[in-house]
């Protein structure tokens, strides 16, 4: 790992009530690592992501990116720093085209929201077929969101947060609701429209083979603690993670 | 492979304002004198429906839009009176810029809210300042006060053609407001507008200030409110508080649902309409002319749910949108 991780969360808390949704988290990730965070339901994946993208604020610790305190920036000025994340059910907008949210995403990424410049101006609309092109969205541009398919809007939700080249992507389960069939063409095209892409990925997975597939690292949750961080063969064979997350591995009661 | 872009339309757009202005313009040499009064109102008042439509595209109806109306036709009526400045344009641009600028520390506030409590809010405002209004002595209280004949860059309008050249100043400063709306609709900020309305979360997440939008919006819509109070004003030759009172903001909320989100000319294609309706119906039904309004907006919501700029926007997905609110 160099000297300076891209992210860097160290000593995170947070609570919600009783229930402890994040306790003592302490991750560092490198630039360009592919990391998989999994866990079962509830165990703080989806808390730590919107930590980091400052939707929720931790109770302590810190979060750095790059060495910059992020900690207490609004999701915005998160964003603008280089931070783009997908949701797991895709926050698009039903009523506008394909490539019309894919403008959207390029505007909103921009310097300036312009009153005069046109949204559909030359180089914006073939930036945006490029990106759409690599995640086989081309023949979609033109049709309302409303009108996808639900693999497709996956497909499109992360082609926005792509928008701007960021330099950290947070991937909420980007497979959830896609048949089983589907998951990995999904991932391949996903991952190969990252692949000339500087950036690093942190992704929420449930499908162990796709994690084993596709991450560098994993970095398993439960009841808002890492229990495993190491490459995927060994977080993967960890016994608390075949326990808690995986559940290949059952705990013996004595009749 | 994805087809290839749009051309621009903002040279077409520009041709095609050009070209209606100065039909318009032409064509009120010929109209008989009630008719071009008509169209100066509508067009004017169109103004401040203009505005409603800019919030609508953001996701919020303002019913409380009488109050820039208000505000740029006092500042106007004022500026002629006390300062004794007479030119129409000098006082159109007076009427829009007081208007902004007075409504700008409430923008970060409204810009907070939406659905009913941003309409309740600006409601809220044109109440307030109507009462202010009528209590005001100084402005004229409930009588408001008269405002005298204005002039043209420099020169006195006759009696024979004073309503024409008035028409014409309208007209033009319409126009100019309503094809810098269609560029700003067309912008990317105007684009974000539409993503604000449909989820304002994703905006916030791509790097897009909602807030930012929403009172900007707020404040475009105030510019063109005000300009429309102030071209009222000089036409009409007097000035109220009902400018401020809420059947007259509803007037404007009537004639952006009439016209839809989805093109500038129906909005005054829309506030035509409801002048045309209002003066015959006051004619021929002078106590029951809210009746055959109400009727007829019952109409166009039944069969035109997107307002009547859907009979020309041309259907492709790129001009295509949610139904009207």
């Amino acid at each position: 790992m160099s000297a300076t991780p891209l992210l860097h969360a160290a000593g995170i808390e947070k609570r919600f009530g009783a229930l402890v949704a994040a306790s003592a988290i302490d991750i560092a990730v490198a630039p360009g690592e592919r990391v998989s965070l999994i866990g079962s339901n509830g165990a703080g994946k989806t808390t730590f992501v919107n930590m980091i993208t400052g939707y929720l604020k931790p109770d302590a610790g810190s979060i750095t990116l790059a060495g910059r305190d992020i900690t207490s920036l609004h999701p915005r000025a998160i964003a603008r720093l280089g931070v783009a994340r997908s949701f797991q059910i895709p926050q698009l907008y039903p009523a506008l085209t394909v490539l019309e949210n894919m403008l959207v995403a390029t505007a909103c990424r921009g310097a300036q929201l312009s009153f005069w410049q046109p949204a559909r101006r030359a180089e914006a609309v073939r930036d945006a077929d490029a990106l759409l092109a690599r995640f086989a969205l081309a023949e979609q541009r033109e049709r309302r969101v409303a009108e996808l398919p639900g693999g497709v809007r996956k497909l499109l939700d992360v082609a926005m947060a792509l928008t701007g080249q960021p330099r950290l992507l947070l991937l909420d389960e980007p497979t959830s609701g896609v048949s089983a069939e589907e998951k990995f063409p999904m991932m391949d095209i996903i991952m190969t429209a990252l692949g000339s892409e500087p950036m690093t990925v942190l992704f929420v997975e449930h499908d162990m083979d796709i994690v084993a597939g596709y991450a560098d690292r994993v970095i398993a949750f439960a009841s808002g603690r890492v229990i495993a961080d190491a490459t995927p063969a060994v977080a993967l064979a960890n016994d608390d993670v075949r326990r808690l997350v995986t559940g290949t591995l059952r705990t013996e009661v004595p009749c | 492979m994805a087809v290839a872009p749009p051309a621009p339309r903002r040279s077409a757009f520009l041709v095609g304002g050009i070209g209606l202005t100065a039909a318009l313009l032409v064509a009120g040499v010929f109209l008989p004198k009630w008719l071009t009064f008509l169209v100066t109102m509508a067009a004017a008042r169109g103004l401040v429906s203009l505005g409603i439509v800019l919030l609508m595209r953001g996701g919020v109806v303002s019913f409380g839009q009488g109050l820039v109306f208000a505000i740029g036709a006092y500042a106007a009526a004022l500026a002629f009176k006390r300062f004794a400045i007479t030119d129409a344009v000098g006082l159109a641009c007076i009427g829009a810029a007081t208007a902004t600028l007075l409504v700008a520390p409430f923008a970060p506030l409204l810009s907070r809210y939406r659905g009913i409590f941003f309409a309740m809010l600006t409601l809220a405002l044109s109440m307030v300042a109507f009462g202010v209004l009528v209590k005001t002595e100084s402005l004229g209280g409930s009588d408001g006060f008269n405002m005298g004949r204005v002039t043209v860059f420099g020169q006195s309008l006759g009696d024979a053609h004073v309503g024409y050249v008035l028409y014409a100043v309208t007209i033009v400063i319409a126009a100019v407001l309503a094809l810098a709306a269609r560029f700003y609709f067309d912008s990317t900020r105007g684009l974000v507008s539409l993503a604000v309305r449909e989820n304002e979360l994703r905006v916030e997440y791509l790097g897009g200030s909602v807030r930012r939008v929403m009172a900007i919006n707020f404040l475009l819509a105030a510019f063109a409110g005000g300009a429309g109070g102030a071209l009222t004003v000089m036409s009409l030759g007097h000035i109220d508080p009902n400018f401020s009172y809420w059947t007259t903001s509803g007037e404007f909320v009537f004639v952006a649902i009439l016209a839809g989100w989805q093109s500038v000319l129906a909005v005054f294609v829309a506030s035509t309409v409801l002048e045309v309706v209002r003066s015959f119906s006051s004619s021929y039904f002078p106590n029951t002319w809210q009746l055959s309004l109400g009727l007829f907006l019952l109409f166009v919501i039944r069969f035109l749910p997107r307002g009547i700029g859907s009979l020309w926007v041309e259907r492709s997905p790129s001009r295509r949108g949610v139904a009207s609110p």
